[in-house]
Protein backbone atom coordinates (compact mmCIF):
# COMPACT_ATOMS: atom_id res chain seq x y z
CA UNK A 1 0.00 0.00 0.00
CA UNK A 2 1.11 3.51 -0.47
CA UNK A 3 0.78 6.11 1.94
CA UNK A 4 1.88 9.66 1.14
CA UNK A 5 4.34 8.20 -1.60
CA UNK A 6 5.50 5.64 1.37
CA UNK A 7 5.66 2.49 -0.28
CA UNK A 8 4.93 -0.89 2.61
CA UNK A 9 4.84 -4.44 2.09
CA UNK A 10 3.07 -5.27 5.67
CA UNK A 11 -0.67 -3.98 5.43
CA UNK A 12 -0.84 -4.53 9.53
CA UNK A 13 -0.19 -0.77 11.72
CA UNK A 14 0.67 -1.79 15.25
CA UNK A 15 -0.19 0.56 18.01
CA UNK A 16 2.15 0.61 21.08
CA UNK A 17 0.47 0.83 23.73
CA UNK A 18 -0.78 -1.14 26.81
CA UNK A 19 2.06 -4.22 26.27
CA UNK A 20 2.93 -6.04 29.55
CA UNK A 21 6.70 -4.45 29.03
CA UNK A 22 8.84 -2.83 26.45
CA UNK A 23 10.45 -6.18 25.86
CA UNK A 24 7.16 -7.92 24.92
CA UNK A 25 6.23 -5.13 22.56
CA UNK A 26 9.11 -5.36 20.39
CA UNK A 27 8.89 -8.80 20.22
CA UNK A 28 4.97 -8.20 18.99
CA UNK A 29 6.54 -5.18 16.53
CA UNK A 30 9.02 -8.36 14.90
CA UNK A 31 6.52 -10.64 15.33
CA UNK A 32 3.83 -8.43 13.29
CA UNK A 33 6.70 -7.49 10.55
CA UNK A 34 4.52 -4.23 10.58
CA UNK A 35 6.71 -1.51 9.67
CA UNK A 36 4.12 1.13 10.56
CA UNK A 37 3.81 1.84 14.20
CA UNK A 38 2.07 4.44 15.96
CA UNK A 39 2.82 5.85 19.28
CA UNK A 40 0.65 8.09 21.21
CA UNK A 41 2.24 11.51 22.15
CA UNK A 42 0.09 12.43 25.84
CA UNK A 43 0.46 16.10 26.73
CA UNK A 44 1.75 14.82 30.02
CA UNK A 45 4.80 13.50 28.44
CA UNK A 46 5.03 16.24 25.32
CA UNK A 47 7.57 17.81 26.98
CA UNK A 48 10.12 15.47 26.34
CA UNK A 49 9.81 13.69 29.42
CA UNK A 50 8.82 10.07 27.66
CA UNK A 51 11.57 10.05 25.61
CA UNK A 52 13.16 6.62 27.19
CA UNK A 53 10.44 4.75 25.76
CA UNK A 54 10.55 7.10 22.52
CA UNK A 55 13.98 6.04 21.85
CA UNK A 56 14.07 2.76 22.48
CA UNK A 57 10.78 2.71 19.40
CA UNK A 58 12.99 5.00 16.92
CA UNK A 59 15.53 2.98 17.69
CA UNK A 60 13.68 0.04 15.99
CA UNK A 61 14.28 1.73 12.62
CA UNK A 62 10.53 1.36 11.67
CA UNK A 63 7.88 4.52 10.24
CA UNK A 64 6.72 6.02 13.18
CA UNK A 65 3.19 7.13 12.70
CA UNK A 66 2.48 9.70 16.40
CA UNK A 67 -0.87 9.81 16.92
CA UNK A 68 -3.07 12.62 18.59
CA UNK A 69 -4.90 10.15 21.06
CA UNK A 70 -6.32 11.16 24.09
CA UNK A 71 -7.42 14.60 22.61
CA UNK A 72 -10.76 16.06 23.34
CA UNK A 73 -10.94 19.45 21.13
CA UNK A 74 -9.32 21.09 17.83
CA UNK A 75 -6.37 22.89 19.64
CA UNK A 76 -5.37 20.19 21.80
CA UNK A 77 -4.86 17.85 19.09
CA UNK A 78 -3.28 20.73 16.54
CA UNK A 79 -0.94 21.69 19.31
CA UNK A 80 -0.36 17.50 19.78
CA UNK A 81 0.44 16.97 16.09
CA UNK A 82 2.73 20.11 16.05
CA UNK A 83 4.49 18.38 19.05
CA UNK A 84 5.04 15.38 17.40
CA UNK A 85 6.51 16.32 14.47
CA UNK A 86 9.28 17.89 16.28
CA UNK A 87 9.50 15.15 19.08
CA UNK A 88 9.90 12.33 16.08
CA UNK A 89 10.74 14.47 12.79
CA UNK A 90 7.83 13.38 10.82
CA UNK A 91 5.08 15.29 8.86
CA UNK A 92 3.05 12.14 9.62
CA UNK A 93 0.31 12.16 11.96
CA UNK A 94 -2.71 10.46 13.37
CA UNK A 95 -5.49 12.30 14.04
CA UNK A 96 -7.89 11.69 16.59
CA UNK A 97 -10.18 14.06 18.45
CA UNK A 98 -12.19 12.24 20.62
CA UNK A 99 -15.76 13.22 21.42
CA UNK A 100 -17.38 11.12 24.05
CA UNK A 101 -15.24 10.19 26.61
CA UNK A 102 -16.92 7.03 27.39
CA UNK A 103 -17.75 5.32 23.82
CA UNK A 104 -14.23 7.31 22.79
CA UNK A 105 -16.19 7.88 19.54
CA UNK A 106 -14.65 10.38 16.88
CA UNK A 107 -15.94 14.18 17.11
CA UNK A 108 -15.99 14.31 13.46
CA UNK A 109 -17.19 18.18 13.25
CA UNK A 110 -13.42 19.17 15.03
CA UNK A 111 -12.11 16.26 13.09
CA UNK A 112 -12.15 18.07 9.82
CA UNK A 113 -11.19 21.30 11.29
CA UNK A 114 -8.28 20.03 12.89
CA UNK A 115 -7.49 18.15 9.58
CA UNK A 116 -7.75 21.45 7.58
CA UNK A 117 -5.25 23.15 9.75
CA UNK A 118 -3.08 20.27 10.14
CA UNK A 119 -2.85 19.44 6.07
CA UNK A 120 -2.68 23.59 5.37
CA UNK A 121 0.59 22.90 7.99
CA UNK A 122 1.95 21.13 5.68
CA UNK A 123 1.31 17.38 7.64
CA UNK A 124 -0.18 14.32 6.12
CA UNK A 125 -3.07 13.57 8.19
CA UNK A 126 -4.37 9.90 8.57
CA UNK A 127 -7.78 10.73 10.48
CA UNK A 128 -9.25 8.28 12.88
CA UNK A 129 -13.36 9.01 11.53
CA UNK A 130 -16.87 6.65 11.66
CA UNK A 131 -17.53 4.79 8.17
CA UNK A 132 -19.70 8.06 7.19
CA UNK A 133 -19.28 8.75 3.76
CA UNK A 134 -20.03 12.65 3.70
CA UNK A 135 -17.08 13.11 6.67
CA UNK A 136 -15.13 11.12 4.61
CA UNK A 137 -15.67 13.23 1.43
CA UNK A 138 -15.11 16.32 3.90
CA UNK A 139 -11.89 14.98 5.06
CA UNK A 140 -10.57 14.63 1.55
CA UNK A 141 -11.72 18.13 1.11
CA UNK A 142 -9.41 18.83 3.77
CA UNK A 143 -6.27 17.42 2.43
CA UNK A 144 -6.40 13.98 3.79
CA UNK A 145 -5.52 11.29 1.54
CA UNK A 146 -6.26 8.54 3.60
CA UNK A 147 -8.76 7.50 5.42
CA UNK A 148 -9.15 5.57 8.69
CA UNK A 149 -12.60 4.50 9.41
CA UNK A 150 -13.37 2.52 12.73
CA UNK A 151 -14.46 -1.44 12.90
CA UNK A 152 -15.89 -0.56 16.50
CA UNK A 153 -14.99 1.50 19.31
CA UNK A 154 -11.40 1.72 20.99
CA UNK A 155 -9.88 -0.71 22.36
CA UNK A 156 -13.90 -3.03 22.27
CA UNK A 157 -12.44 -6.14 20.70
CA UNK A 158 -15.92 -6.08 18.93
CA UNK A 159 -14.82 -6.62 15.55
CA UNK A 160 -16.44 -4.82 12.33
CA UNK A 161 -20.14 -3.41 13.72
CA UNK A 162 -20.42 -1.90 10.18
CA UNK A 163 -19.25 -4.28 7.61
CA UNK A 164 -22.10 -2.91 5.02
CA UNK A 165 -20.93 0.70 5.51
CA UNK A 166 -17.55 -0.23 5.27
CA UNK A 167 -17.95 -2.09 2.24
CA UNK A 168 -20.09 1.47 0.59
CA UNK A 169 -16.62 3.01 1.50
CA UNK A 170 -14.36 0.86 -0.52
CA UNK A 171 -16.88 1.50 -3.22
CA UNK A 172 -17.18 5.12 -2.94
CA UNK A 173 -13.76 5.69 -2.43
CA UNK A 174 -12.12 3.51 -4.72
CA UNK A 175 -8.53 5.48 -4.45
CA UNK A 176 -8.21 6.65 -1.20
CA UNK A 177 -6.22 4.25 0.72
CA UNK A 178 -8.77 2.70 3.74
CA UNK A 179 -7.27 1.64 6.84
CA UNK A 180 -9.74 0.11 9.55
CA UNK A 181 -8.56 1.53 12.86
CA UNK A 182 -9.99 0.54 15.97
CA UNK A 183 -12.09 -2.70 16.94
CA UNK A 184 -9.99 -5.60 16.02
CA UNK A 185 -10.29 -7.82 18.21
CA UNK A 186 -9.30 -11.22 16.56
CA UNK A 187 -7.41 -12.39 13.49
CA UNK A 188 -10.65 -12.95 11.52
CA UNK A 189 -12.16 -9.59 12.32
CA UNK A 190 -8.46 -8.16 10.26
CA UNK A 191 -9.28 -10.92 7.54
CA UNK A 192 -12.23 -9.87 6.89
CA UNK A 193 -11.76 -6.70 7.00
CA UNK A 194 -9.17 -6.75 4.31
CA UNK A 195 -11.64 -9.23 2.47
CA UNK A 196 -13.61 -5.80 1.89
CA UNK A 197 -10.74 -4.67 0.04
CA UNK A 198 -9.41 -2.16 3.17
CA UNK A 199 -5.91 -1.58 2.26
CA UNK A 200 -4.74 -2.24 6.16
CA UNK A 201 -5.67 -2.50 9.65
CA UNK A 202 -4.48 -0.52 12.08
CA UNK A 203 -4.63 -2.88 15.61
CA UNK A 204 -3.13 -2.28 19.09
CA UNK A 205 -5.28 -3.72 22.23
CA UNK A 206 -5.67 -7.19 20.35
CA UNK A 207 -2.49 -7.70 20.18
CA UNK A 208 -1.25 -6.00 23.49
CA UNK A 209 -3.40 -7.51 25.86
CA UNK A 210 -3.67 -11.28 24.42
CA UNK A 211 -2.04 -13.69 26.43
CA UNK A 212 0.99 -13.68 24.23
CA UNK A 213 0.79 -11.08 22.21
CA UNK A 214 3.75 -12.13 20.13
CA UNK A 215 1.51 -15.26 18.96
CA UNK A 216 -1.47 -12.80 18.62
CA UNK A 217 1.00 -10.21 16.09
CA UNK A 218 1.92 -13.47 14.29
CA UNK A 219 -1.63 -14.61 13.92
CA UNK A 220 -3.24 -10.66 13.00
CA UNK A 221 -0.36 -10.65 10.42
CA UNK A 222 -1.33 -13.97 8.93
CA UNK A 223 -5.03 -13.21 9.00
CA UNK A 224 -4.62 -9.62 6.94
CA UNK A 225 -2.35 -11.39 4.34
CA UNK A 226 -4.95 -14.42 3.76
CA UNK A 227 -7.76 -11.68 3.61
CA UNK A 228 -5.77 -9.40 1.02
CA UNK A 229 -4.97 -12.44 -1.17
CA UNK A 230 -8.52 -13.24 -0.68
CA UNK A 231 -9.81 -9.83 -1.91
CA UNK A 232 -7.56 -9.78 -4.92
CA UNK A 233 -7.99 -12.84 -6.10
CA UNK A 234 -11.85 -11.97 -6.95
CA UNK A 235 -14.09 -14.69 -4.57
CA UNK A 236 -16.66 -15.86 -5.32
CA UNK A 237 -20.38 -14.72 -4.89
CA UNK A 238 -22.23 -16.28 -2.44
CA UNK A 239 -25.67 -18.38 -4.10
CA UNK A 240 -28.98 -19.52 -3.11
CA UNK A 241 -29.09 -22.57 -4.91
CA UNK A 242 -26.49 -25.42 -4.60
CA UNK A 243 -24.00 -26.15 -7.29
CA UNK A 244 -22.07 -29.41 -7.31
CA UNK A 245 -18.49 -28.89 -7.62
CA UNK A 246 -18.10 -32.30 -9.82
CA UNK A 247 -19.44 -32.69 -12.97
CA UNK A 248 -22.59 -33.60 -13.35
CA UNK A 249 -22.58 -34.96 -16.80
CA UNK A 250 -21.02 -38.00 -17.86
CA UNK A 251 -21.98 -39.95 -15.23
CA UNK A 252 -21.17 -43.68 -15.39
CA UNK A 253 -24.53 -44.78 -16.55
CA UNK A 254 -25.75 -47.76 -15.05
CA UNK A 255 -25.73 -51.38 -17.71
CA UNK B 1 33.87 -3.38 53.76
CA UNK B 2 31.48 -3.12 51.01
CA UNK B 3 30.19 0.36 50.24
CA UNK B 4 26.49 0.74 49.01
CA UNK B 5 25.25 3.77 47.23
CA UNK B 6 21.48 4.51 47.76
CA UNK B 7 19.47 3.76 51.21
CA UNK B 8 16.26 3.08 49.22
CA UNK B 9 14.32 -0.29 48.99
CA UNK B 10 17.40 -1.77 47.12
CA UNK B 11 20.16 -0.47 49.08
CA UNK B 12 18.90 -1.39 52.36
CA UNK B 13 17.59 -4.55 51.38
CA UNK B 14 21.28 -5.47 50.04
CA UNK B 15 23.16 -4.06 53.48
CA UNK B 16 20.38 -6.39 55.29
CA UNK B 17 21.27 -9.69 53.24
CA UNK B 18 25.34 -8.66 53.43
CA UNK B 19 25.06 -7.98 56.90
CA UNK B 20 23.33 -11.31 57.81
CA UNK B 21 26.30 -13.17 55.84
CA UNK B 22 28.89 -11.40 57.90
CA UNK B 23 30.03 -8.77 55.64
CA UNK B 24 30.82 -5.00 56.85
CA UNK B 25 28.76 -2.27 55.00
CA UNK B 26 28.77 1.02 54.52
CA UNK B 27 25.58 2.94 53.34
CA UNK B 28 25.46 6.51 51.63
CA UNK B 29 22.18 8.19 51.53
CA UNK B 30 22.09 11.77 50.04
CA UNK B 31 18.94 13.13 51.47
CA UNK B 32 18.52 13.27 54.95
CA UNK B 33 16.50 10.84 55.95
CA UNK B 34 15.40 7.64 54.96
CA UNK B 35 13.08 7.04 52.44
CA UNK B 36 12.87 11.08 52.02
CA UNK B 37 13.91 10.14 48.14
CA UNK B 38 13.09 7.05 47.50
CA UNK B 39 10.52 5.85 44.87
CA UNK B 40 9.42 2.93 47.80
CA UNK B 41 7.98 5.77 49.67
CA UNK B 42 5.00 6.08 46.97
CA UNK B 43 4.96 2.31 46.47
CA UNK B 44 1.71 0.43 47.45
CA UNK B 45 3.15 -2.25 49.72
CA UNK B 46 1.34 -5.17 48.19
CA UNK B 47 3.20 -8.50 48.55
CA UNK B 48 1.18 -9.59 45.46
CA UNK B 49 2.70 -12.54 43.38
CA UNK B 50 0.10 -14.10 41.78
CA UNK B 51 -1.91 -10.99 41.06
CA UNK B 52 0.85 -9.00 39.43
CA UNK B 53 1.68 -12.09 37.21
CA UNK B 54 -1.35 -10.77 35.18
CA UNK B 55 1.05 -8.04 33.08
CA UNK B 56 4.08 -9.82 34.57
CA UNK B 57 6.40 -12.97 33.16
CA UNK B 58 6.39 -16.31 36.01
CA UNK B 59 9.66 -14.57 37.52
CA UNK B 60 7.60 -12.09 40.31
CA UNK B 61 6.26 -15.67 41.71
CA UNK B 62 9.17 -17.77 41.58
CA UNK B 63 11.23 -14.72 42.76
CA UNK B 64 8.79 -12.60 45.45
CA UNK B 65 6.74 -15.72 46.91
CA UNK B 66 8.77 -15.28 49.88
CA UNK B 67 8.86 -12.14 49.96
CA UNK B 68 5.58 -11.73 52.98
CA UNK B 69 8.18 -13.77 55.03
CA UNK B 70 11.18 -11.94 54.61
CA UNK B 71 9.63 -8.82 55.30
CA UNK B 72 7.63 -10.44 58.39
CA UNK B 73 10.48 -10.80 60.20
CA UNK B 74 11.19 -6.66 60.26
CA UNK B 75 8.24 -4.96 60.19
CA UNK B 76 4.55 -5.79 60.55
CA UNK B 77 2.98 -7.65 57.21
CA UNK B 78 -0.87 -7.99 57.32
CA UNK B 79 -1.38 -11.55 55.39
CA UNK B 80 -5.37 -10.62 54.29
CA UNK B 81 -4.79 -11.88 51.05
CA UNK B 82 -6.18 -9.86 48.08
CA UNK B 83 -9.82 -9.48 46.69
CA UNK B 84 -10.21 -8.90 43.04
CA UNK B 85 -13.58 -7.57 41.84
CA UNK B 86 -15.07 -5.88 38.90
CA UNK B 87 -18.49 -3.83 38.56
CA UNK B 88 -20.64 -5.82 36.66
CA UNK B 89 -20.18 -4.56 32.82
CA UNK B 90 -16.43 -5.37 33.38
CA UNK B 91 -17.09 -9.03 34.04
CA UNK B 92 -14.90 -9.76 30.76
CA UNK B 93 -11.98 -8.01 32.65
CA UNK B 94 -12.70 -10.93 35.61
CA UNK B 95 -12.15 -13.43 33.53
CA UNK B 96 -8.82 -12.25 31.57
CA UNK B 97 -7.45 -11.67 34.82
CA UNK B 98 -8.30 -14.89 35.99
CA UNK B 99 -6.83 -16.60 33.10
CA UNK B 100 -3.61 -15.05 33.66
CA UNK B 101 -3.11 -15.80 37.11
CA UNK B 102 -3.34 -18.52 39.34
CA UNK B 103 -2.84 -19.11 43.21
CA UNK B 104 -6.84 -18.01 43.79
CA UNK B 105 -10.31 -19.06 44.18
CA UNK B 106 -13.36 -17.67 42.61
CA UNK B 107 -15.92 -15.80 45.34
CA UNK B 108 -19.14 -15.35 45.30
CA UNK B 109 -21.02 -12.23 46.58
CA UNK B 110 -21.87 -14.33 49.70
CA UNK B 111 -18.45 -15.55 50.05
CA UNK B 112 -17.33 -11.28 49.25
CA UNK B 113 -19.64 -10.12 52.12
CA UNK B 114 -18.29 -12.40 54.38
CA UNK B 115 -14.26 -11.54 53.46
CA UNK B 116 -15.20 -7.82 53.31
CA UNK B 117 -18.73 -6.68 54.62
CA UNK B 118 -18.26 -3.14 54.07
CA UNK B 119 -19.01 -4.38 50.54
CA UNK B 120 -22.16 -5.75 51.26
CA UNK B 121 -24.21 -6.88 47.88
CA UNK B 122 -21.46 -4.64 45.92
CA UNK B 123 -20.09 -6.93 43.95
CA UNK B 124 -21.34 -10.73 42.46
CA UNK B 125 -18.08 -11.97 41.69
CA UNK B 126 -14.34 -12.10 42.99
CA UNK B 127 -11.20 -13.89 42.91
CA UNK B 128 -9.39 -14.23 46.25
CA UNK B 129 -5.66 -14.06 46.24
CA UNK B 130 -5.03 -15.61 49.92
CA UNK B 131 -1.89 -15.99 50.40
CA UNK B 132 -0.87 -12.39 49.18
CA UNK B 133 0.66 -9.84 51.77
CA UNK B 134 0.49 -5.99 52.39
CA UNK B 135 3.01 -3.88 54.58
CA UNK B 136 3.08 0.01 55.00
CA UNK B 137 6.17 0.88 53.27
CA UNK B 138 7.12 3.86 55.06
CA UNK B 139 7.22 1.87 58.17
CA UNK B 140 9.13 -1.06 56.24
CA UNK B 141 11.83 1.41 55.13
CA UNK B 142 12.70 2.56 58.83
CA UNK B 143 12.21 -0.92 60.34
CA UNK B 144 14.30 -1.91 57.80
CA UNK B 145 17.21 0.61 58.24
CA UNK B 146 17.04 -0.07 62.14
CA UNK B 147 17.81 -4.07 61.13
CA UNK B 148 20.69 -2.65 59.32
CA UNK B 149 22.06 -0.74 61.87
CA UNK B 150 21.13 -3.42 64.64
CA UNK B 151 22.98 -5.84 62.66
CA UNK B 152 26.11 -3.24 62.51
CA UNK B 153 25.91 -1.84 59.05
CA UNK B 154 26.73 1.60 58.86
CA UNK B 155 24.51 4.20 57.18
CA UNK B 156 24.94 7.78 56.45
CA UNK B 157 22.30 10.25 55.82
CA UNK B 158 22.86 12.98 53.83
CA UNK B 159 26.01 11.97 52.63
CA UNK B 160 26.85 11.20 48.49
CA UNK B 161 28.45 8.33 48.26
CA UNK B 162 31.96 8.06 47.25
CA UNK B 163 33.17 8.01 43.60
CA UNK B 164 33.49 4.29 43.14
CA UNK B 165 31.07 1.91 45.26
CA UNK B 166 30.92 -2.06 45.10
CA UNK B 167 26.98 -1.67 44.54
CA UNK B 168 24.94 0.88 43.26
CA UNK B 169 21.48 1.79 43.95
CA UNK B 170 20.15 4.57 43.09
CA UNK B 171 17.42 3.95 41.24
CA UNK B 172 16.92 5.98 37.84
CA UNK B 173 19.72 8.38 39.02
CA UNK B 174 21.97 5.57 37.66
CA UNK B 175 21.41 6.49 34.62
CA UNK B 176 22.10 3.35 33.19
CA UNK B 177 21.34 2.27 29.88
CA UNK B 178 18.24 0.73 29.21
CA UNK B 179 17.04 1.92 31.95
CA UNK B 180 13.92 4.31 31.69
CA UNK B 181 11.27 5.63 34.31
CA UNK B 182 7.40 4.53 34.84
CA UNK B 183 5.93 7.45 36.38
CA UNK B 184 3.41 6.23 39.18
CA UNK B 185 1.00 8.73 40.76
CA UNK B 186 -0.88 8.00 44.00
CA UNK B 187 -3.15 9.07 46.87
CA UNK B 188 -3.63 8.26 50.42
CA UNK B 189 -7.49 8.88 51.46
CA UNK B 190 -8.67 9.37 55.21
CA UNK B 191 -12.36 7.15 55.38
CA UNK B 192 -13.14 6.51 58.56
CA UNK B 193 -16.53 5.12 57.48
CA UNK B 194 -15.21 1.99 55.67
CA UNK B 195 -13.41 -0.58 56.81
CA UNK B 196 -10.90 -3.16 55.01
CA UNK B 197 -8.80 -6.22 55.78
CA UNK B 198 -7.22 -6.47 52.74
CA UNK B 199 -5.74 -5.14 49.60
CA UNK B 200 -8.43 -4.60 46.94
CA UNK B 201 -8.06 -4.62 43.32
CA UNK B 202 -10.50 -2.77 40.90
CA UNK B 203 -10.72 -4.28 37.72
CA UNK B 204 -11.50 -1.94 35.01
CA UNK B 205 -10.60 -1.65 31.18
CA UNK B 206 -9.13 1.75 31.49
CA UNK B 207 -8.40 2.64 34.94
CA UNK B 208 -7.36 -0.20 37.29
CA UNK B 209 -7.43 0.81 41.09
CA UNK B 210 -5.65 -1.10 43.85
CA UNK B 211 -6.86 0.20 47.38
CA UNK B 212 -4.35 -0.94 50.26
CA UNK B 213 -5.93 -0.48 53.59
CA UNK B 214 -3.17 1.13 55.87
CA UNK B 215 -5.42 1.11 59.08
CA UNK B 216 -7.04 3.73 61.30
CA UNK B 217 -9.21 4.40 58.19
CA UNK B 218 -6.02 5.43 55.98
CA UNK B 219 -6.13 3.98 52.58
CA UNK B 220 -3.73 4.23 49.62
CA UNK B 221 -4.56 3.96 46.43
CA UNK B 222 -3.23 3.87 42.71
CA UNK B 223 -1.59 4.03 40.85
CA UNK B 224 -0.68 5.49 37.20
CA UNK B 225 1.70 4.06 34.52
CA UNK B 226 3.26 6.69 32.49
CA UNK B 227 6.08 6.43 30.62
CA UNK B 228 7.75 9.46 31.72
CA UNK B 229 10.62 11.00 33.35
CA UNK B 230 8.04 13.98 35.02
CA UNK B 231 8.28 13.73 38.50
CA UNK B 232 5.90 16.69 38.71
CA UNK B 233 3.09 16.21 40.99
CA UNK B 234 -0.18 14.39 39.97
CA UNK B 235 -2.37 15.56 37.64
CA UNK B 236 -5.73 16.15 37.66
CA UNK B 237 -6.51 13.49 34.99
CA UNK B 238 -4.98 10.65 36.72
CA UNK B 239 -6.26 11.99 40.22
CA UNK B 240 -10.20 12.12 39.01
CA UNK B 241 -9.73 8.42 37.45
CA UNK B 242 -8.54 6.84 40.42
CA UNK B 243 -10.96 8.76 43.04
CA UNK B 244 -13.43 7.88 40.77
CA UNK B 245 -12.80 4.33 41.07
CA UNK B 246 -12.58 4.27 44.65
CA UNK B 247 -15.88 5.96 44.93
CA UNK B 248 -17.24 3.33 42.88
CA UNK B 249 -15.61 0.40 44.64
CA UNK B 250 -17.64 2.08 47.85
CA UNK B 251 -19.38 5.27 47.84
CA UNK B 252 -18.42 6.24 51.36
CA UNK B 253 -15.11 7.31 49.66
CA UNK B 254 -16.91 10.37 48.34
CA UNK B 255 -16.65 11.71 52.00
CA UNK B 256 -12.93 11.14 52.54
CA UNK B 257 -10.37 13.26 53.16
CA UNK B 258 -7.82 13.09 50.39
CA UNK B 259 -4.89 13.42 52.82
CA UNK B 260 -1.78 13.23 50.50
CA UNK B 261 -1.01 12.86 46.66
CA UNK B 262 2.32 12.46 45.02
CA UNK B 263 4.31 10.63 42.27
CA UNK B 264 7.41 8.71 41.64
CA UNK B 265 9.63 7.16 39.00
CA UNK B 266 10.22 3.62 38.92
CA UNK B 267 13.22 2.65 37.13
CA UNK B 268 12.36 -0.37 34.96
CA UNK B 269 14.32 -1.85 32.17
CA UNK B 270 12.73 -3.46 29.05
CA UNK B 271 11.36 -6.50 30.43
CA UNK B 272 10.06 -4.25 33.73
CA UNK B 273 11.95 -7.64 35.76
CA UNK B 274 15.12 -6.28 38.33
CA UNK B 275 18.72 -6.72 37.01
CA UNK B 276 21.93 -7.24 38.55
CA UNK B 277 24.35 -5.42 36.02
CA UNK B 278 27.92 -4.82 36.65
CA UNK B 279 30.08 -1.82 35.04
CA UNK B 280 33.69 -1.61 36.01
CA UNK B 281 34.22 -2.35 39.46
CA UNK B 282 30.58 -1.76 40.41
CA UNK B 283 27.93 -4.23 40.97
CA UNK B 284 24.16 -2.30 39.99
CA UNK B 285 20.66 -3.24 41.66
CA UNK B 286 18.18 -2.50 39.36
CA UNK B 287 14.85 -2.21 37.71
CA UNK B 288 12.58 -3.03 40.69
CA UNK B 289 9.34 -1.17 38.74
CA UNK B 290 6.38 -1.49 40.65
CA UNK B 291 7.84 -4.87 42.43
CA UNK B 292 10.27 -2.89 44.80
CA UNK B 293 9.05 -4.60 48.28
CA UNK B 294 8.27 -8.03 46.44
CA UNK B 295 11.45 -8.62 44.38
CA UNK B 296 13.55 -6.23 46.86
CA UNK B 297 14.30 -9.00 48.99
CA UNK B 298 15.11 -11.99 46.34
CA UNK B 299 17.18 -9.61 44.41
CA UNK B 300 19.44 -8.26 47.60
CA UNK B 301 20.31 -12.04 48.66
CA UNK B 302 21.39 -12.48 44.69
CA UNK B 303 23.89 -8.93 45.32
CA UNK B 304 24.65 -9.97 48.38
CA UNK B 305 25.92 -13.60 47.02
CA UNK B 306 27.41 -12.50 43.79
CA UNK B 307 29.76 -9.38 45.89
CA UNK B 308 30.92 -12.03 48.81
CA UNK B 309 31.63 -14.61 46.40
CA UNK B 310 33.62 -11.97 44.22
CA UNK B 311 35.96 -11.16 47.37
CA UNK B 312 35.83 -14.31 48.43
CA UNK B 313 37.25 -15.05 44.75
CA UNK B 314 39.95 -11.86 44.97
CA UNK B 315 41.21 -13.39 48.84
CA UNK B 316 42.02 -16.23 47.07
CA UNK B 317 43.96 -14.85 43.88
CA UNK B 318 45.71 -12.64 46.88
CA UNK B 319 46.57 -15.67 48.77
CA UNK B 320 47.91 -17.15 45.56
CA UNK B 321 50.10 -14.78 44.65
CA UNK B 322 51.65 -14.59 48.21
Amino acid sequence: MQLYGKKTTSSLMLGTAQYPSPAVLVDAIRASQAEIITVSLRRETADGSGAGFWNMLTGLGLHILPNTAGCHSVQEAVTTAQMARELFGTNWIKLEVIGHADNLQPDVFALVDAAKILAADGFDVFPYTTDDLVVGEKLIEAGCKVLMPWGAPIGSGQGLRNPDALRAMRAHFPDVPLIVDAGIGKPSDAARAMELGMDGVLLNTAVAQAGDPAGMAKAMSLAIEAGRSGFTADPMQPRDIAVPSTPVLGMAELM
Amino acid sequence: MITIAGAGLAGLCSALELTRRGAKVQVFEAAGSIGQSSTARFAGGMLAPWCERASAEEKVITLGKAAADWWAKLTPVTRGGTLVVALPRDGAELSRFARRTSGFCRVDRAEIDDLEPALSGRFQKGLFFENEAHLNPRRALQDLARAVQIQGGEIFRSTPAPAKVDLDCTGIAAGLPDLRPVRGEMAILECPDVQFGRVLRLLHPRIPLYLVPRGDGIFMIGATMVESSSSRPATVRSLSEMLSAAFSLHPAFAEASVIETGAGLRPAFANNLPRLTRQGGTLYLNGLYRHGFLLAPAMAAKAAEQLLSEVRDADHRELKTH
